[in-house]
This record gives structure tokens, C-alpha cells and sequence, in this order.
């Protein structure tokens, strides 16, 4: 399905990927771990086209297109999902407008006539109890004035909705207790399907108590230095990323 | 980030829909200003006595007058002497008799408004009074209001069955040399609304005047008054549209409101001037005072604005409360990009005990355009108990534009409380980048966004209109982003 070869990428001038190969079949779920600033952000913006990163080498396929051709909102409409780690508000604009714009845009795409009002809200209601959250949250301002966990729920319940082809999930676990992390996982695993992958982004092993993985990367400095099955997240877990020789910048940082 | 701007450029180009210009033969005076023009349009209206010399007055006011300069706007000098001060369709026959005669490219334009002119469409129950550059051509519904003993006609037939009326109200809340503008406009205005509810009567309909200006090289000199009588209520919208023309074209339109005890005037306007094009060139200079005195107690009104129009617009819809308890209101959307240049807000004074303001300014600024809020809130020694509530938003769409707040407070009462917030932000990279992961087209995100940015002002508009002014907030941005 995705098929990312010698990815280079910077921001600002900066040299951030540095020659990254990954290949995603349907129906797998990936997680990419790393320390703090190796990239894991950086990885899942590009794939999903934000243009203040440049591309400087190599080449990204998604079902045999040119990934990298496409527009941010294209990319979107073949199936692209990104749930992001600082999801931005937009205040005044309701999230109940804002997913059935996004919806019907889908839905365009692909030659399906628009979702009217009624059919929407009982969809939208439906994935927002998937999740626990209140459907009085369709009614506020996308993302205004939600708390760190009420965010990333939120964009769990978005890819429930949207149910994309591919779901980038970047450090979608961080910021939960315990109970929330359970609910975003639920969601998560009620996403996995043979014709979809799950690119999982996470610091922390944890989550992955929950959802079981297929592969597990190791990224450092822009480069996967390491692939293997579940079993790596728990012995990188026990032994920490000094173990595969690469600092950790945060703990380093705050340390 | 640099490409998202230049895009964000592109989504904000657009197209004026209201370009037209209608080929009727027109009675139009020659380019020119003196007395002989007032008198001769004095007469050709029939007006009272009374009003040739109230015209005249203002004219020699107005020769004394500079032309004001504080405002955040830059313009060449208008050559006042280059402006026709009167035109009018040529013909009798080409006037509209009944609105099946009504140009229909006219009553396209009113349908994309929102405003139906035809009795048929009367799900809308909106009664309007369309004028066309100096005269007005035609007021709807005018026998389920003659009923309820709402007087809603043009001012030069008010002037001339209701003089008594006009007499006693017209320039008591705007006087004669109270601006330059308005000193001008008092002394040629052609046409405008004339508003009467009476006592105690709740208007049966919505009142709406439609402005369109037409012929090339003339100014449009509006004068609206409206008058609530004590107990009434009215709702009013006015929409403004004009052909797309190289010169710029001035338009210097007064409106009074008068409200007695208890009265209430919800005043809305969608004003849609041709702004000009990409470079600039064209469009309306608005130069427009509209004030409404609450001379009554326990009165209360509300100015609602969506400005997107006009090249230059120089505009304080302001409320003088008088009355004891009275409340005025200022809900406003004001948008601007390419050269567009903005200086609009109001001026809240309050006389009365109690009276108390609200103010909320939503500003848009796109392009190379200047959007600035002038707010004046003024508390006179008696306004006890007075307060003022002001909210002054700037929202920023690409880096080129200007957005400025110069809020004035004078107050001479110590009971007075006033409450000023003001913020600005911009539509950020990342918001635009989260709708279109969501699969959002990057102009359809724009007017999203900009649109729930002014959704506290938009929910004070009548229903119909709320719904055209977001529609219009969307062609307005067409082009901002690639
Ligand atoms: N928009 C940006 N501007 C400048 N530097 C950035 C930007 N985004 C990320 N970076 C830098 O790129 C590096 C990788 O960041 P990121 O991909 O967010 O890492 P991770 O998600 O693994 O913590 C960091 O050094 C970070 O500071
Ligand atoms: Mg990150």
C-alpha cells in the first residue's frame, strides 16, 4: 500500500529524514518508535503533505501513485488519515460543520452525493460515543477549549468517521491516563481491517499493550536503525534507547 | 510558511458578481456643484419650500468645510466638480410601472442578495424599496403596511405627504454641518428611504432598501430616516451594489433613526460596493454617517453590518443614548483585501441613566488592504450606571495586509463601567493544513474559517440574510488560496 524509499526531508534548512525506507501492506499495523526529535512528526507531515517540509530525495508510492505529486487535500481523498499531536483549533467553526464539510469533500472525491444534515449527526453521534466523548463536543468549536485528552480522542472519532485507507497516528497515546488510553486504543483496534494499514507513532511502549502491533521501527536522526516484531518495543522498554546506542534527547534534555 | 501565503493570495482573488451596467437612457446633470444644481434638483422633486432652503443651508456649510483627513485611509482628493449630482432613467416608460417591469438583471441581483422583489416570493416577507442612482424605482408591499400605518416610501414622496413628518426629523439626530460628508449630502441628497412605525406597532414585515449605483461619473446621495414611535419595532436591511467602472465613484449617504420610549430598530446592512480590482483600480469611495438617537426610554437599537464592498469605506454607525435605560448595539463584519481600505466602527455616547452598549467588531484583512476599528464610547456627567462592552477582533490572511484598532474612551461619570478585549490572530498554516488533511478545499477552508470567526456577528443578522452574508464572505475571499 505504502512505499517510501530513501526518503529524504528538511524544514527550515534542516536536514530532518535522512534516507528513510518503509513498506506498509493493507491490512498491517507499524509503529514507528523513537526518541524525541529523531523525526517521528516529521515523517507523518510529509506523508500527509505539508508543504513547509520540502522533499529533497527519494520516493514515496501509495496504491502505485506518486504519493508526493499529490496535494495535501488529494492525498486526503485517496485515503490518507493523519491524526495529529497538536491538533489546532479553529475557532467558531463548529466540529459538526467541519466533519461533514470534510466528509462531503470524500464523498465528492469519489462520486458520492453529499451526507445531508440528519444522516450526518447520527453517523457523527455514533463514532463520538465510540470514543466516550459527549456528542455535545459536535456542537463546539473544533477543538476549542478541549483538554490534551479530549483532543486526540477527538481525532481518533475523526478517523472513525472518515475511515481512511491509511491512518497515521502520531503520538495519538500521549498526554491519556490510563482510562483514555484504553478508550483511544478500543478505537484503534475498531479501525484495523485487511484493506487498511495503521502507522501507530509513539514514544512510550504502553500503547502497545493495547494495540499489538505487527512491526515495530526504531527511528533515530531520520533513519529506521531498527525492524523487528512486537517483541522489540518491550525490550527497548526494558533496556531503554541507550541500548541501540542513540540518546533519548528528551530525557537527556529534561534530565 | 511562504508557499501557504502565496496561496492563501490566490484563494483571496475575486470576482464582483454585481459588475454590471444596465443600458437605460438617463436624465443626468452636467459634472458640477453651485446653487443653481440644488435649486434645479429641489425642483424637479417638487419639494417643499422648506427643504430647497435647508439644502441651501448645508451647501454654504459644506463650502466652508475641509475635507476630513484623520481617518486611516489614503485617497486622491475627490474633484467634487467632476461629479454629476443627479441622474435618473430618461423616459417615463422606462421606469418601472410594476415590478414585472423591474429590470430583471436588477431582480437577479436582488435574488443573490437574498432579497425578492416579486410580490410572488413572499415566503421572505421583506417589503423593499430599490433605488436606482438618484430616484427610487419601485417600493413593495405597500398595502399590508399602509394597514399596520407603517409609512415605508422614498423620502421624495415623504417630503411631499408627509412633510410635517420629515420636517420635524429630518437632520435632528445627523445635523446639517455635522461632517463634511453629510454637509454635502444634506445639501444634494436625491433619494432614500422614509420610514414611520407608529405608536405601539410591531412592523409587519421586514423593510429593506436596495442601493444600486449605475451611471458612470455620478455620486449617490442617499438619505435615509427612520423614525420609531414609542412601543414600535422595526427590522431594516439595506444592500448596495454598483458596476464595475475604472473611475472611483462616490457615495456620501446619511441615515438617521429616531426611537422614542420603548422602541426598537434592528438596522442591517450587507454592504457590497464595487470594491475596485486586483490592482486597485475603481471602485465605491462609501463615505457614509449613520447614527440613530434613543432619544426615548427603555429604547434600544442595533446596527449589524457586513462590509465587503467600496474601495474605501469611512463608516461609525453610532447611537446616541439619550433615554433613560436605552441600549444600542454595533455588531460588525468588515472585510477587506487587494487595496480595499477600511476605517469603520462606531461611537457609543451615553446621555441617559442605565444606558449600557455592546460592541463586537469582527475585521478581516486580506491581501494588501488596511482594515482599521474606531470606536468611541463617551459617558456624559448624568450617565449613571452607564456601561460599555467592546470586543475587537482582527483576523489576518497573508502577510501584506493591515489591521488597526484605535478604541477612544472619554468618560465623565465615575459610576460608568467600560470592558474592552481585542485580539488579532491569523489564519494559521496549521489550520489550514488540518481541514485540507481532512480532504477540505483550501478556498472552501478559508471561508470556513473566516466564517466562524464572525459567527457571533452573523447570528444577529436576520435568518435569510445571515446565510447571504456567509455566501458573500465566500465569493468575497474567491482566490485566496491556489
Ligand atoms: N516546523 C519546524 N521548524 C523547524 N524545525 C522543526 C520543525 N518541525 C520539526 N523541526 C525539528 O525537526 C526535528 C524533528 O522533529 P519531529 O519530527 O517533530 O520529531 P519527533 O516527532 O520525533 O519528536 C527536531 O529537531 C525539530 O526541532
Ligand atoms: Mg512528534
Amino acid at each position: 500500500m505504502l512505499s517510501i524509499k530513501n526518503l529524504h526531508a528538511c524544514v527550515e534548512n534542516k536536514q530532518i529524514l535522512n534516507g528513510l525506507n518503509l513498506e506498509i501492506k493493507a491490512g498491517e499495523v507499524h509503529a514507528i518508535m523513537g526518541p524525541n526529535g529523531s523525526g517521528k512528526s516529521t515523517l507523518s507531515q510529509v506523508l500527509a503533505g505539508n508543504e513547509a517540509f520540502d522533499v529533497t530525495a527519494g520516493e514515496v508510492t501509495f496504491n502505485g501513485d506518486n504519493l508526493l505529486d499529490l496535494a495535501t487535500e488529494e492525498r486526503a481523498r485517496e485515503g490518507i488519515f493523519l491524526a495529529f499531536q497538536y491538533p489546532v483549533e479553529i475557532p467558531g467553526v463548529s466540529n459538526l460543520q467541519f466533519l461533514r464539510t470534510s466528509v462531503n469533500a470524500m464523498r465528492k472525491h469519489h462520486g458520492i452525493e453529499d451526507m445531508n444534515a440528519a444522516e450526518f449527526m447520527k453517523l457523527a453521534k455514533e463514532v463520538s460515543k465510540q470514543v466516550d466523548l459527549d456528542p455535545a463536543f459536535l456542537k463546539r468549536g473544533v477543538n476549542e477549549g478541549f483538554s490534551g485528552g479530549e483532543k486526540k480522542r477527538n481525532e481518533v472519532m475523526q478517523a472513525l468517521l472518515l475511515q481512511p485507507k491509511l491512518a497515521i497516528l502520531d503520538e495519538t497515546d500521549s498526554g491519556l491516563d490510563i482510562d483514555a488510553l484504553k478508550v483511544v486504543a478500543d478505537g484503534v483496534n475498531a479501525l484495523r481491517a485487511s484493506d487498511r494499514a495503521i502507522l501507530m507513532i509513539t514514544h512510550y511502549q504502553r500503547l502497545l499493550d493495547h494495540i499489538v502491533p505487527d512491526y515495530v521501527h526504531v527511528l533515530s536522526e531520520g533513519k529506521i536503525i531498527r525492524s523487528g516484531g512486537p517483541e522489540l518495543a518491550l525490550e527497548l522498554e526494558a533496556k531503554g534507547y541507550g541500548w541501540l546506542g542513540i540518546e533519548d534527547q528528551a530525557a537527556a534534555n529534561h534530565g | 510558511m511562504a508557499t501557504t501565503d502565496e496561496e492563501v493570495r490566490e484563494l483571496i482573488k475575486r470576482e464582483y458578481e454585481h459588475g454590471f451596467v444596465t443600458e437605460i437612457e438617463s436624465d443626468t446633470f452636467e459634472p458640477g456643484l453651485n446653487e443653481d444644481v440644488i435649486r434645479r434638483l429641489s425642483d424637479l422633486k417638487q419639494e417643499p419650500e422648506f427643504m430647497l432652503e435647508w439644502r441651501l443651508k448645508a451647501y454654504r456649510r459644506w463650502l466652508e468645510m475641509d475635507e476630513p483627513e484623520w481617518a486611516h485611509v489614503d485617497y486622491p482628493q475627490v474633484k467634487f466638480d467632476d461629479i454629476s449630482y443627479y441622474s435618473a432613467p430618461k423616459r417615463p416608460e422606462d421606469m418601472p410601472q410594476s415590478l414585472d417591469e423591474v429590470d430583471p438583471e436588477l431582480l437577479k441581483t436582488y435574488e443573490k442578495l437574498g432579497i425578492p422583489l416579486h410580490e410572488r416570493a413572499k415566503l421572505a416577507g421583506v417589503a423593499v424599496d430599490a433605488v436606482f442612482d438618484s430616484v427610487s424605482v419601485v417600493t413593495t408591499f405597500k398595502e399590508p403596511l399602509e394597514k399596520a400605518g407603517v409609512i415605508f416610501c422614498p423620502i421624495s414622496e415623504a417630503l411631499q405627504k408627509h412633510p410635517e413628518l420629515v420636517k420635524k426629523y429630518l437632520g435632528s439626530v445627523v445635523p446639517v454641518a455635522d461632517n463634511y460628508y453629510a454637509a454635502l449630502n444634506s445639501a444634494v441628497f436625491s433619494d432614500g428611504s422614509f420610514v414611520y412605525i407608529p405608536k405601539g406597532v410591531r412592523c409587519p414585515l421586514e423593510l429593506s432598501t436596495y442601493f444600486r449605483i449605475n451611471a458612470a461619473n455620478t455620486g449617490q446621495f442617499e438619505r435615509t430616516l427612520i423614525i420609531a414611535d414609542a412601543g414600535s419595532y422595526v427590522s431594516y436591511l439595506e444592500g448596495c451594489t454598483a458596476p464595475m467602472r475604472d473611475e472611483n465613484q462616490l457615495h456620501a449617504a446619511v441615515v438617521e433613526l429616531v426611537l422614542l420610549d420603548d422602541a426598537q430598530i434592528k438596522y442591517s446592512t450587507v454592504q457590497n460596493w464595487y470594491p475596485g480590482d486586483e490592482t486597485g483600480k475603481g471602485g465605491i469611495y462609501n463615505f457614509v454617517t449613520k447614527r440613530a438617537a434613543c432619544i426615548g426610554k427603555n429604547s434600544k437599537v442595533s446596527w449589524t453590518q457586513v462590509e465587503t464592498g467600496s474601495a474605501i469605506t469611512w463608516k461609525y454607525p453610532s447611537c446616541i443614548l439619550r433615554g433613560d435605560n436605552s441600549v444600542g448595539e454595533f455588531y460588525s463584519v468588515a472585510l477587506t483585501h487587494n487595496y480595499q481600505q477600511a476605517d469603520t466602527g462606531t461611537k457609543m455616547i451615553h446621555i441617559g441613566k442605565n444606558t449600557s452598549s455592546t460592541v463586537i467588531s469582527k475585521g478581516i484583512s486580506a491581501g494588501r488592504s488596511s482594515n482599521a476599528y474606531r470606536g468611541l464610547v463617551k459617558f456624559n456627567p448624568g450617565a449613571e450606571g452607564a456601561r460599555n462592552f467592546t470586543q475587537c477582533d482582527s483576523l489576518l490572511i497573508g502577510d501584506r495586509c493591515g489591521a488597526h484598532t484605535f478604541p477612544y474612551i472619554e468618560s465623565k461619570n465615575k459610576s460608568a463601567i467600560v470592558e474592552h478585549e481585542a485580539t488579532t490572530s491569523k489564519v494559521s498554516d496549521e489550520q489550514m493544513f488540518l481541514c485540507r488533511q481532512r480532504g477540505i478545499e483550501p478556498e472552501q477552508a478559508v471561508s470556513m474559517i473566516v466564517n466562524g470567526f464572525c459567527k457571533e456577528v452573523f447570528k444577529e443578522l436576520p435568518m435569510e440574510f445571515a446565510v447571504e452574508a456567509g455566501k458573500l464572505l465566500e465569493v468575497s475571499l474567491e482566490g485566496s488560496v491556489g
